[in-house]
């Protein structure tokens, strides 16, 4: 048997700091987390006092542990921490809202904070993974082993080898890559909170941008970012009476395909041209009771533009293959299309806070007070994490 | 043999552990050993103690032919690790072998041009000294 928690469980509250592009920001990362939950806490009109949960990602630094007592908080009944980076910010609010459900806890925050040039050079290879993590050395064991010695040392180059598949597989263009991306940076033209407004982006541009790992070039790439950010979730019957209009968690889903893994190399082919996603966005709209017809604006993860697409076809808004013709037409822009994407800008163009800044940008569009408002969206998903397993996806809805 | 080394100096090499000193032995052998699950026979690549298949520990190695193709490939033009800063634009290629279940190996096409590549091109094995202990698999065009 199993028990729906839809629409049981609410967001109330978000929080923001300022974003920057990596490395510029003026403050320390455990401060810039301390700020953006108190900032979600404030705008859902409660008190710090009033938390009694917590959830984040296993790879944050400003730790439970560390945040609770630096920030005062009474009593937590529910500690929880969602395996990964990107992939997880539809989880930890997933789980924030079964908590609720239950009864585990009321006042949940869910926070994210990033300044990652803080504690590690940029852009250098790594071994190991999230807070474990170490600069790569003479020798190298583990899975990384079979990869690194051959020169696949970062996150852009693994998933390039997929989306040369789906080029191959379906014909996928670099260009149809690159509508990703335009769209993104037209969307932050609009936010003033966007690293990258006042910075327009044409498809020439990102055509004629350098190559990191061909095919993917620099603008097919998220950009990495300093900053915080928080969601305040309560029961929604309790969100009724609080200072906002109450954004409903009317399904959340997170898994793992079968076979999908750490071990890369060793995934399924139909893996390789996935977001690795279709079982939970079976699950996500069966908890949900809607389809992809039913979705007016969605928040996509963009680590890289191709697994955008990918996890497009993932939700069913086209066709296995058809995710390069799908949004080279429009149909994700705003405000004509019929699925806008990104509307914050997203990853590539607001600010990568590890997704959780999509599920504000998500919340925005359901109090109705996005910088590209999707006129009287009802329904917004959330995909986090698209082919980086353990992913995550929510349905929120206008309260 | 490859004629000469793919990568610099400084490149991570390969630590051994239990679960595959038998692996980089092999290499050290010119010898591609990809695991293959004693119980049901199923292969696997990268080593794994565990057969996904079956949940058996017991495996043995086959030796692969060495022979396959392009399953996929990027071309690494933004070094992210010393050794590469200076050899850029690389290639790293996924190559599905023949034998062996069509198990997937990560490794890099040498002796040819990155612009030849292609996903299905069809590629053998080729071995590199990388130092006195270590000889490394590439893969290099085949006929046809």
């Amino acid at each position: 048997m199993s028990t729906s928690i839809r629409d049981a469980a609410s967001i109330v509250g978000i929080g923001e700091t300022d974003y920057w592009k990596v490395g510029r920001a003026t403050t320390g990362e455990f401060e810039l987390a301390c700020t953006a939950v108190m900032r979600a806490v404030e705008d859902a009109g409660l008190e710090l006092s009033d938390v009694d949960g917590l959830c984040t990602y296993t790879s944050e630094r400003s730790a439970p542990i560390a945040l609770a007592p630096a920030l005062g908080l009474n009593d937590l009944r529910f500690v929880n921490l969602y395996p990964g980076g990107g992939n997880a910010a539809g989880g930890v609010v997933h789980n924030a809202a079964l908590a609720v459900a239950v009864g585990a806890a009321t006042t949940i925050v869910c926070y994210r904070s990033l300044c990652q040039g803080q504690f590690q050079r940029f852009g250098r290879a790594r071994a190991g993974s999230g807070l474990s993590a170490q600069p790569m050395t003479t020798s190298i064991g583990g899975p990384q082993a079979f990869t690194a010695p051959f020169g696949l040392m970062s996150p852009a180059q693994m998933y390039a080898l997929d989306a040369r598949r789906h080029m191959h597989e379906f014909g996928t263009t670099s260009a149809q890559f690159g509508a990703v991306a335009v769209t993104a940076y037209a969307n932050a033209q609009r936010n003033p909170r966007a690293v990258m407004y006042g910075r327009p982006l044409t498809l020439e541009q990102h055509q004629e941008s350098r190559l990191i790992a061909d095919p993917y070039r620099l603008f097919d790439c998220c950009q990495e970012s300093d900053g915080a950010c928080a969601v305040v979730v309560t029961s929604s019957d309790r969100a009724a009476g609080l200072r906002h209009p109450r954004v409903l968690i009317t399904a959340g889903a997170q898994g793992l395909a079968a076979g999908d893994g750490i071990e890369r190399q060793s995934r399924p082919a139909e893996l390789w041209t996935s977001a690795g996603m279709m079982s939970i966005a079976r699950q996500l709209y069966n908890e949900a009771g809607i389809g992809p017809e039913d979705i007016d604006v969605a928040q996509v993860y963009e680590n890289f533009t191709g697994q955008v697409i990918m996890a497009l076809e993932d939700f069913g808004f086209c066709a296995r293959g058809e995710g390069g013709p799908f949004v080279e037409s429009g149909a994700i822009d705003w405000p004509n299309g019929t699925l806008p994407i990104n509307t914050s800008g997203g990853n590539l163009a607001e600010a990568y806070i590890h997704g959780l800044s999509l599920v504000i940008e998500a919340v925005r569009q359901l109090r109705g007070t996005s910088t590209s408002q999707v006129e009287g969206a009802a329904h917004c998903l959330v995909v986090s994490g698209p082919s980086a397993p353990p992913s995550s996806a929510l349905v929120l809805s206008r309260g | 043999m490859a004629e000469s080394p793919y990568f610099p100096d400084g490149m991570p090499v390969p630590l051994p552990d239990q679960l595959t000193a038998d692996f980089w032995e092999g290499c050290a052998a010119r010898e591609l050993r990809i695991q293959r699950c004693a119980s049901c026979g199923t292969h696997r690549h990268v080593p794994a103690p565990i057969c996904r298949a079956c949940q058996s520990f017991e495996y043995t190695w086959d030796v692969s032919n060495g022979t396959g193709r392009i399953f996929s490939y990027i071309v690494v033009h933004h070094s992210v690790h010393p050794a590469t800063d200076a050899i850029v634009p690389y290639n790293v290629s996924v190559i599905e072998l023949d034998d062996c279940g069509g198990v997937l190996v990560t490794s890099n096409v040498v002796d040819c041009s990155n612009d030849d590549l292609y996903v299905g091109m069809p590629v053998r094995v080729v071995w590199e000294q990388v130092d006195d202990s270590l000889s490394l698999y590439r893969f290099t065009r085949a006929g046809g």
